[in-house]
């Protein structure tokens, strides 16, 4: 089946990666901007990662026949640095304009501390002004449900915000409801240890139904496995669930979410056309 | 959405869930073969002790959002005033 993978930050796997994704049935990928492990120390060093996301990492996703969109932001988890994060959104519109670019993520927060919660004020405002789709990262653990709530408060305190238009991730059992009540979209993420595993994804969607769901392996330098997605489709179908709510889950999903986006020229593989 | 009976529901997760017990109990048993060797648990861990322990009773319990429940009490709490607090202008 093809998918997409609505959530993974493929600069930190290597080229083996984009061969297996493709074999396992992967035609796009969406790389939200991401935290590298350490603290950058300037806003040409985002420059630079922003240039690998629009330049670099389309044209080696596209050697593997899989399209790569993208997202903008300075992460929550170097968000500390309110006049860097500044500097950085200043910077952001110079790369708004570039086919790639879906729209502004993942931002969030990750401690919950006033000083991410200014700079993710300022990216939804970014992200309003320019009329860009939004994608959401919310905190691990047990920062978790008090953050999303946070994230939620902000989202639906600011009117001008289109809610369809925002993609809130890392959804897990206690925060999955409040989100798609709200009205927003809800990513859940697969991770080995840390965060959901396809068992329980498969559990959520059972309870929740697949509207405005989407699931996503977000992939990254740390323990994670990028074809946390099939197994995800595989654990649907041990479960009996039919093709077409899977289809909708992992394909069309992502696919009506990110048409949302001026940039998102999506091209199908021959015979697999869809209407939304 | 269910397709599945309980039975077969219970039948193809006993092995997994089996396995999960076995870790916890035997996480437990080294804790507590720690303990009789050294010092006590400090009070911030052994809050996350007692935290164990309850999810273990809701895991006994028959409500039916057990996960959703345990997610809870491993959570930090929400204040509907948090902007307030820190002075967060919305």
């Amino acid at each position: 089946m093809d998918y997409i993978d609505p959530h993974i930050h493929m600069v930190s796997r290597i080229t083996d990666d984009y061969a297996t994704l493709a074999r396992m049935g992967c035609v796009a990928v969406s790389e939200p901007a991401f935290w590298a492990g350490y603290d950058r120390g300037s806003v040409d060093g985002f420059r630079d990662y922003f240039r690998q996301l629009t330049e670099v990492e389309p044209k080696r996703a596209a050697a593997y026949g899989i399209q790569l969109f993208c997202w903008l932001c300075i992460n929550a988890k170097e968000a500390e640095d309110v006049s860097l994060s500044r500097d950085v959104l200043a910077m952001i519109p110079e790369f708004l304009d570039h086919p790639n670019v879906l729209g502004i993520g993942e931002i969030g927060l990750n401690k919950n501390t006033k000083n991410e919660s200014i700079v993710f004020l300022e990216h939804l405002d970014l992200a309003v002004r320019y009329n860009q789709s939004i994608l959401i990262h919310t905190p691990h653990l047990e920062d978790k449900f008090q953050g999303t709530r946070m994230i939620l408060d902000m989202l639906c305190d600011d009117s001008r915000i289109d809610r369809s238009r925002v993609l809130v991730d890392h959804v897990e059992e206690h925060t999955i409801a409040e989100v798609l009540d709200r009205g927003f979209w809800a990513g859940m993420t697969l991770y080995p240890v840390s965060k959901c595993t396809p068992e329980r994804a498969a559990d959520m969607i059972e309870v929740y139904g697949v509207e405005r769901l989407m699931a996503n392996s977000a992939g990254d330098w740390g323990p994670s496995k990028p074809t946390a997605v099939p197994d995800l489709i595989f654990e649907l179908r041990r479960r009996g669930h039919r093709e077409s709510l899977i289809r909708k889950l992992v394909y069309e999903n992502p696919i009506e979410f990110f048409s949302q986006s001026d940039h998102f020229q999506f091209a199908p593989r021959d015979g697999n056309h869809v209407t939304i | 959405m269910h397709s599945r009976t309980a039975n077969v529901v219970l039948e193809e997760s006993f092995l997994s869930v089996r396995a999960k017990l076995l870790e916890v109990g035997a996480a437990l048993d080294r804790v507590d073969r720690a303990l009789e060797t050294g010092s006590p648990l400090d009070e911030d861990v052994s809050i996350r002790r007692d935290k164990i322990d309850d999810a273990i009773r809701l895991l006994l319990s028959e409500r039916p959002d057990r996960a959703e429940c345990i997610q809870l009490l491993f959570s930090r709490r929400y204040s509907p005033g948090w902007r307030v607090d820190m002075a967060i202008d919305s």
